[in-house]
């Protein structure tokens, strides 16, 4: 599909997503300065369709990068730790730091999806046998051996309850103030599309990488880091949204092939366009309550990712 | 020049490479032959720096390699690895290009353009330029990516069983086209070969090893020879020649 095409679909589910929800929104609304319709408009649902774009296009690109390093098509920050690491983070800093702050659970969050990811990276490393199916198994015990050491704590200290908001991804709560940091995903976006050309060489083997007079360690590590930056960013403001970044980027190359530096465009908006269709599904089947995206995303997501397994396991293979 | 030095390289307590002393003849075909585990790739995988050597040292321009910079290295030296599998949708086109990647870093000049032209045309690979490389065949996989190495236009060329996996046919011309590469642009080509009679064929020099250690050195004629054979090889190998060519006859020799 072209990019243009692509860009106005994106524009057109905006354009659905700002004006669906419980109130009735009119255009005719907004040009009037005091009415309490734009002030929802701008505390609302501006701020919710800025975090679905931000969201969806940060964790496929999260998900690419990874796949890229770990040359395998089945990995993402689902697959492999990534988002559980961040979250027990947070539950550690929530642990040990009583009146924990935001800013101290962005750090925490951050600096153990980092580790989290690097750990899993390092596993994947020694062991020899790297079935594509075999590798993101492995990441799924992973992430939830991660995920039950923050349930057991997290049950212990009793503060499960506040943790459960970012095991459910959902942008229900997403007003003005809730979201912004979301914004550091952008300059990691960018990164990533600068750097392009290195991912695209270091997914094709250390090896090859050295061949070409590159040094992959810095290139694996700085992908590592833009990885936790999206995934903390996610994490903390919307929760945990599974599969994206393992779809989007793998229908993407299905159509387009990897070089990063010709995908990352369209990997951006289908990312942005798939999340929005579904937060949309989700407040349109109950309307005028809603279904958390975090469960559209995993119904429609598993079902192409089923379909990916079986009609896409040759393709991941040789590919 | 490359020149090894005293080079040794231990797995475990086992010498993988013992105390081995080369120097790389510019200009030429120079293939490493020898009994499995005899060392060849592990010296090659240490000529490119892919492996530390514990004792001894590689020079290029007697400068040690491990003082080179990663970029201004791989001007000058490329290598290919057998397990050079890939697992990335690129287009054959895209894959040569990154060839020119310690030049441009992926911003292609137009001058690379014409470097990526050029190996496309060396390698005959026009009519499947804009073709996924995971669609192509061994043999044009091969193809492609020694047109990459050739982009990389660096003066040597490393290359580590290149022919494993490959039917005759693409065999041969992989070999002709490395010594088109010496003969008409003057690369200086290195070749971890297993087949003994495509190294007598096609190559200026050869190096022979044996448990790591270094058997023979010299000419190709000096090497291909039932005696020095035998040497290296334990077996009674009858050398036949034909249209000039030294051909080893081993398939019913007698093993010592």
């Amino acid at each position: 599909m072209r990019l243009w095409i692509l860009i106005i679909i994106t524009m057109i589910l905006s354009v659905i997503s700002l004006f669906l929800g419980a109130i009735d929104i009119r255009f005719s609304d907004l040009l009037d300065l005091d009415s309490d319709e734009l002030k929802i408009f701008l505390i609302s649902r501006v701020p919710r369709l800025l975090a679905i774009i931000m969201a969806g296009a940060g964790m496929s690109i999260a998900g690419l990068i990874m796949q890229s390093l770990s040359r395998n098509k089945f990995v993402s920050p689902t697959t492999a730790g990534t988002l559980d690491a961040a979250r027990l983070g947070i539950m550690i800093s929530m642990l040990f730091i009583t009146n924990v702050t935001y800013t101290q659970q962005v750090i925490f969050s951050f600096v153990f999806s980092l580790a989290g990811t690097f750990l899993f990276i390092q596993i994947l490393d020694r062991i020899q046998f790297k079935d594509v199916i075999f590798v993101p198994l492995i990441g799924i015990m992973y992430g939830n051996i991660l995920n039950s050491i923050t349930v057991f704590f997290g049950y212990e200290a009793d503060i499960l309850q506040n943790l459960q908001s970012w095991f459910m991804g959902s942008f229900t709560l997403i007003v003005a103030g809730r979201y912004e940091l979301l914004y550091i995903s952008i300059p990691a976006v960018l990164l990533a599309y600068i750097y392009a050309n290195k991912f695209t060489v270091a997914g094709m083997g250390e090896d090859f990488a050295k061949n070409l007079g590159m040094s992959y360690k810095v290139v694996l590590n700085l992908g590592l880091i833009l990885v936790a930056v999206i995934s903390t960013s996610v994490v903390l403001t919307v929760g945990v949204i599974p599969f994206l970044g393992l779809i989007v980027p793998n229908i993407v190359s299905i159509f387009k092939g990897d070089n990063i530096r010709k995908t990352i465009p369209l990997t951006m908006v289908t990312g942005a366009a798939f999340l929005l269709i579904c937060d949309i599904i989700g407040r349109t089947i109950v309307h005028p309550y809603e279904i958390p995206v975090n469960v559209t995303v995993a119904v429609i997501g598993s079902a192409i990712f089923l379909i990916l397994l079986f009609r896409g396991r040759a393709y991941a293979k040789k590919s | 020049m490359i020149e090894i030095k005293e080079l040794t390289k231990r797995f475990g307590k086992k010498n993988v490479v013992d105390n081995v002393s080369i120097n790389i003849k510019p200009g030429t075909i120079t293939s490493f032959i020898g009994p499995n585990g005899a060392g060849k790739s592990t010296l090659l995988s240490m000529v490119s720096r892919f492996l530390d050597s514990d004792t001894g040292e590689v020079l290029l321009d007697q400068s040690n390699v491990k003082k080179w910079k990663s970029n201004a290295f791989a001007k000058r030296v490329s290598i290919l690895k057998q397990s050079n599998f890939l697992n990335v949708r690129l287009t054959v086109r895209e894959l040569i290009s990154f060839g020119r990647y310690p030049y441009s870093k992926g911003r292609l000049t137009a001058e690379d353009e014409t470097f990526v032209d050029q190996a496309i045309g060396y390698m005959n690979l026009h009519d499947m330029e804009d073709q996924l490389i995971d669609e192509l065949s061994g043999g044009q996989k091969q193809r492609a990516f020694i047109a990459m190495v050739i982009a990389q236009d660096t003066e040597y060329i490393l290359l580590d069983e290149p022919l494993a996996s490959l039917d005759m046919k693409h065999s041969v011309q992989i070999m002709k086209t490395l010594r088109k590469l010496v003969n008409e642009l003057g690369k200086t080509v290195v070749i971890v070969l297993h087949d003994i009679n495509f190294a007598s064929v096609y190559s200026d020099r050869i190096v022979a090893l044996k448990d790591g250690e270094l058997v023979k050195n010299g000419p190709t004629n000096d090497i291909i020879n039932p005696q020095t054979l035998s040497e290296i090889y334990e077996m009674d190998i009858p050398v036949q020649e034909q249209n000039g060519c030294r051909i080893c006859v081993y398939f019913n020799a007698h093993a010592n």
